[in-house]
């Protein structure tokens, strides 16, 4: 299959990358940019670990192909700094082996940049989509709340 | 107390909020290859032609493992090989290995792999397995090789029988009053880590085999490659990273041996194989089924007198290590009561199901739903509360296990304290049934659970200490990091015992077999008891060594020296002393002159008094604790259509001694969530030929966000005497009485008894209608 070459704008950064026409967002993230914070979980949209931002939207990478992001401007976790929901996932104990973790925190972000006065019911429309199979959501929950009702 | 029992934030909590935590998969490197398997797509055929023609013109094609018979694995039986050969005995079974310079390549060239099969009767459950003319799994069992505790029936489907016998059954049945019995079944299921597996090998010129792998038991790895192609242990070298969960799913082996197969067959480039989600749920082990007939019979006064069970465990395809958790369940098979004449026969079965990994709670969480649902039905036979039933023949110091062994006040929790806090907790006496409307009622119901860990009698767990130049201490623990934070309480223990800050202490997450000490495996709540006492030793031998170079120092008697706040100091003049960074590197005196030298502490542990069960009657130790729980859960449930909604769920455990506090909870309710999953939407669902119709996660659906219930959770504190600080461990507990507590709940809800998993609305409606 033909590369072609593309101009990708993440985390601020200009990137300069190489990719095939079938490539997700997810494969060249990491595997070209090694940006590893997105993790595969199912490479099917089912389970969310692979979500970035994608102009101030929640995105599963793994469902996006790498050249729809071309004039975009891409988040990945890696990208954001000292957040207050990173520091709230810390204090909450929202998670354990941290690998759903990446995902969720780029989606919570996500919500509290579109949804800053979000209810429960809004939170549970955006985070069922990712699954977390460590902790039991609570203390998930806790930390976006405590994030949402400082705004 | 200054650091036990503090919620201190775990170590790696910076690394995995920022996404720089790396798990398996993040390493990369150029070259590196990439392994694809073919899998079978039966349950159970003859593999009569592999055609790798069109598969090799792929580009990027180094080599394609197939065909050949590759020497046997298995922990309990080598009863299976790494690549199927002659024929496949379970839906994904590996039966080729495709390698390619590219992911993409590999799996263009694996999808033209033609594999031709002939269809053989399939073996769909345990009981069937049973049969007498059941089609055999294995045709050659009498021939496998074996540990010396596997007991495989040759020409038939068993893997191996635990048996316990205990007391005198005659007796107990003449006299109880009330017998009850009930028979239980509940088909595979899986693990969901949402890490994926994944390993890769390569063996450098000088013959190192160089694996990484995300394993819940790299030590492990090491071992049983050496084992199984004759490598020298040494020569492998086993590094795991962080772990994205594992859950007992990845204990077993399977994976690395791929992996190291590939790279031996391109020269010893370095291979990558990591599993597609599919790949995970049906090639990779997953969790156990069961079927389980339990009975009992009880006293006037509600007091059990006999049990008599019958556990059929659905091993799958290969023994692995199902074995073991056939042995586990036997072992804690009456659940956590005072029962004195008990007859068990406890059955590893094959079957053409995936084979079966341990999963979170080994054995108690599937054998807890069978006994607990059997407790409720005694009880409404009875006419007695079934928490009050479960109080009167709760487990306590002085009575005997299954296995026999006696219990005392350090060796098993108070299950009694457990009952009574959780009755409180879930206002148990308010009642069980609430009725909202003429609709929906809501209705709790409660079970009890204990749990010891049987692992190897002479399983290690090593730790060493080394000092930094600023007097910090790097801690070198095998245990991985599988989320449980472990390694963050193993600071807090050294913490604790050199009365230092915890943030001078700095953890490697990473285990490298070459360099860290071993920790026999991260399984079955015991990374904490074992790597606590271990750094417990350790940081004896770092207090007598700069308490040694400081009494040199200072001229003073090494006992009237104190160490606290990174010091060595006088006791009765703490003004005179020397910080850790003077000494942790050896005293220098002003003229330049040294003593000493770096500080390194090392400890190691290994449990003691363990033995292996009597092949007869199923006597001996094989675990040193009993960790007790009791459990509650709340639904509100919907009488026109048998839906549900998870209200409360709530979980008392005996934990010992809490050592962090926020991170026990976590475990607890992290449990409970991954037990109600479980309990209420887990399963594979097989068709005819063996085939699990729903190997993704859109089919297989986990718990997700919002559906989960409100949790409670409580804590007893009896010490274990010899545990760190009387720490139990705690990772598995919470799930292990969900099934039961839920199944209870639902059964009274419905008003019919419900005896198989998982929960759905479509299986109450079934029940319903068969007692129409
Ligand atoms: S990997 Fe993208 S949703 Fe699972
Ligand atoms: S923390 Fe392990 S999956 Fe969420």
């Amino acid at each position: 299959m033909q590369s072609h070459t593309i101009t990708l704008n993440i985390n601020e950064e200009i990137h300069i990358v190489a990719v095939k026409a079938a490539d997700t967002l997810l494969y060249t993230i990491r595997g070209k940019l090694g940006l590893t914070g997105a993790k595969p979980g199912c490479l099917n949209g089912d389970c969310g670990a692979c979500t970035v931002n994608v102009d101030g939207w929640p995105m599963k990478s793994c469902l996006m192909l790498t050249v729809e992001a071309v004039g975009k401007k891409v988040t990945t976790i890696e990208g954001l700094r000292e957040t207050p929901i990173q520091q709230a996932f810390v204090e909450n104990f929202a998670f354990q082996c941290g690998y759903c973790t990446p995902g969720f925190i780029m989606n919570c972000h996500s919500l509290i940049q579109q949804h800053p006065d979000a209810d429960d019911q809004t939170i549970k429309e955006w985070l069922e989509s990712n699954i977390c199979r460590c902790t039991s959501y609570i203390e998930i929950e806790k930390a976006v709340k405590s994030v949402l009702n400082k705004k | 107390m200054e650091v036990i029992g503090k919620s201190v934030i775990r170590k790696e909590a910076v690394d995995k909020v920022t996404g720089r935590a790396k798990y398996t998969h993040d390493y990369q490197k150029v070259p590196l290859l990439s392994g694809k398997m073919v899998i079978s797509p039966y349950g159970h055929a003859k593999i009569v032609n592999i055609d790798t023609s069109e598969a090799w013109k792929v580009p990027g094609v180094r080599a394609i493992l197939t065909g050949k018979q590759y020497p046997l694995t298995g922990e309990a039986i080598r009863d299976r090989p790494p690549i199927a050969f002659d024929k496949v005995r379970y839906h994904g079974e590996p039966v080729a290995l495709v390698v390619a310079d590219t992911p993409a390549q590999a799996k263009t060239a694996a999808d033209l792999i033609k594999v031709q099969y002939e269809l053989l009767p399939v073996v769909n459950s345990p009981t069937q397995a049973f049969q007498k003319n059941a089609p055999l799994v294995h045709e050659r069992l009498g021939e496998y090789k074996k540990e010396a505790d596997s007991h495989p029936v040759p020409d038939t489907n068993i893997a191996t029988l635990i048996k316990i016998r205990k007391g005198n059954m005659a007796k107990g049945w003449a006299e109880s009053e009330t017998v009850v019995e009930a028979s239980f079944s509940f088909a595979p299921s899986d693990h969901v880590a949402m890490e994926t597996r994944c390993a890769t090998a390569e063996i450098s010129p000088d013959g190192n085999i160089i694996i990484m792998t995300s394993s819940q038991a790299p030590f492990m790895v090491k071992r049983l490659i050496a084992d199984y192609f004759g490598e020298d242990m040494g020569k492998i070298i086993v590094r795991t990273p962080l772990v994205g969960g594992a859950y007992g799913g990845k204990a077993p082996v399977q994976l690395e041996v791929l992996a190291y197969m590939a790279s031996k067959e391109v020269g010893g480039k370095p291979v990558k194989i990591l599993n597609t989600r599919e790949e995970d749920i049906l090639t990779s082990p997953c969790h156990i089924g069961l079927d389980a007939t339990v009975k009992l019979g009880a006293n006037r006064s509600g007091k059990i007198t006999v049990a008599e069970i019958l556990y059929l465990w659905d091993g799958g395809a290969y023994s692995d290590k199902a074995i073991d958790v056939t042995r586990s369940g036997a072992t804690d098979c009456t659940g956590p009561y005072n029962i004195e004449n008990v007859w068990c026969d406890s059955y590893c079965m094959y079957t053409n199901h995936p084979y079966a990994a341990p999963f979170r709670g080994f054995s108690h969480s599937e054998l807890s739903f069978a006994i607990e649902r059997t407790m409720d039905l005694l009880a409404q036979k009875l006419n007695i509360d079934p928490l009050e039933l479960r109080y009167i023949n709760a487990i306590m110091p002085g009575n005997t296990t299954p296995t026999r062994v006696r219990l005392n006040k350090s060796n098993v929790g108070n299950l009694q304290k457990c009952i009574e806090k959780v009755r409180g907790l879930i206002k148990w006496d308010e009642g069980p049934v609430k009725v909202l409307n003429d609709r929906f009622i809501r209705v709790k119901g409660v079970s009890c659970s204990w749990k010891t860990s049987t692992i190897d009698t002479d399983a290690p767990s090593g730790v060493i200490l080394t000092f930094n130049r600023d007097g910090s201490i790097n801690l070198m623990s095998g245990v991985v990091e599988i989320g449980t934070g472990t390694k963050t309480i193993l600071a807090q223990i050294l913490a604790e015992r050199l009365k230092m800050d915890v943030n001078k202490i700095h953890v490697r997450m990473e285990v490298d077999t070459q360099t860290t000490p071993e920790h026999w495996k991260t399984v079955a709540s015991r990374g904490t008891f074992m790597g606590g006492r271990a750094v417990l030793k350790a940081a004896e031998d770092v207090i007598h060594q700069l308490k040694e170079l400081a009494a040199c120092v200072l001229r003073s008697p090494k006992e009237d020296l104190e160490i606290a706040n990174s010091r060595v100091f006088l006791r009765d003049d703490p003004a005179i002393g020397l910080h850790f960074k003077e000494i942790g590197y050896g005293y220098k005196y002003p003229n330049g002159n040294t003593v000493g030298g770096q500080i390194i502490g090392r400890g190691s542990y290994i449990l003691r008094h363990l033995t292996p069960l009597d092949p007869e009657t199923g006597a001996g130790r094989p675990g040193p604790e009993w960790t007790v729980a009791a459990y509650g859960v709340e639904i509100e449930f919907d009488k026109r259509d048998y839906t549900y909604r998870l209200l409360k769920a709530a979980t008392v455990v005996d934990i010992g001694r809490v050592m962090n506090e926020k991170a026990a909870v976590g475990q607890v309710m992290g449990a409970m969530s991954m037990g109600l999953s479980f309990a209420g939407r887990e399963t594979f669902y097989f068709d005819e030929l063996g085939r699990v119709l729903n190997p993704q996660l859109r089919t297989y659906r986990p718990l997700r966000y919002g559906e989960n219930p409100e949790y409670l959770v409580g804590f007893v504190e009896t010490p274990q005497i010899d545990g760190p600080y009387g720490a139990r461990g705690v990772g598995e507990h919470g799930l292990l009485g969900m099934p039961g507590a839920l199944g209870n709940a639902l059964s009274t809800a419905a008003g019919v008894s419900l005896h198989n998993l998982p929960l759905i609305p479509e299986l109450i409606w079934k029940a319903k209608e068969a007692n129409k």
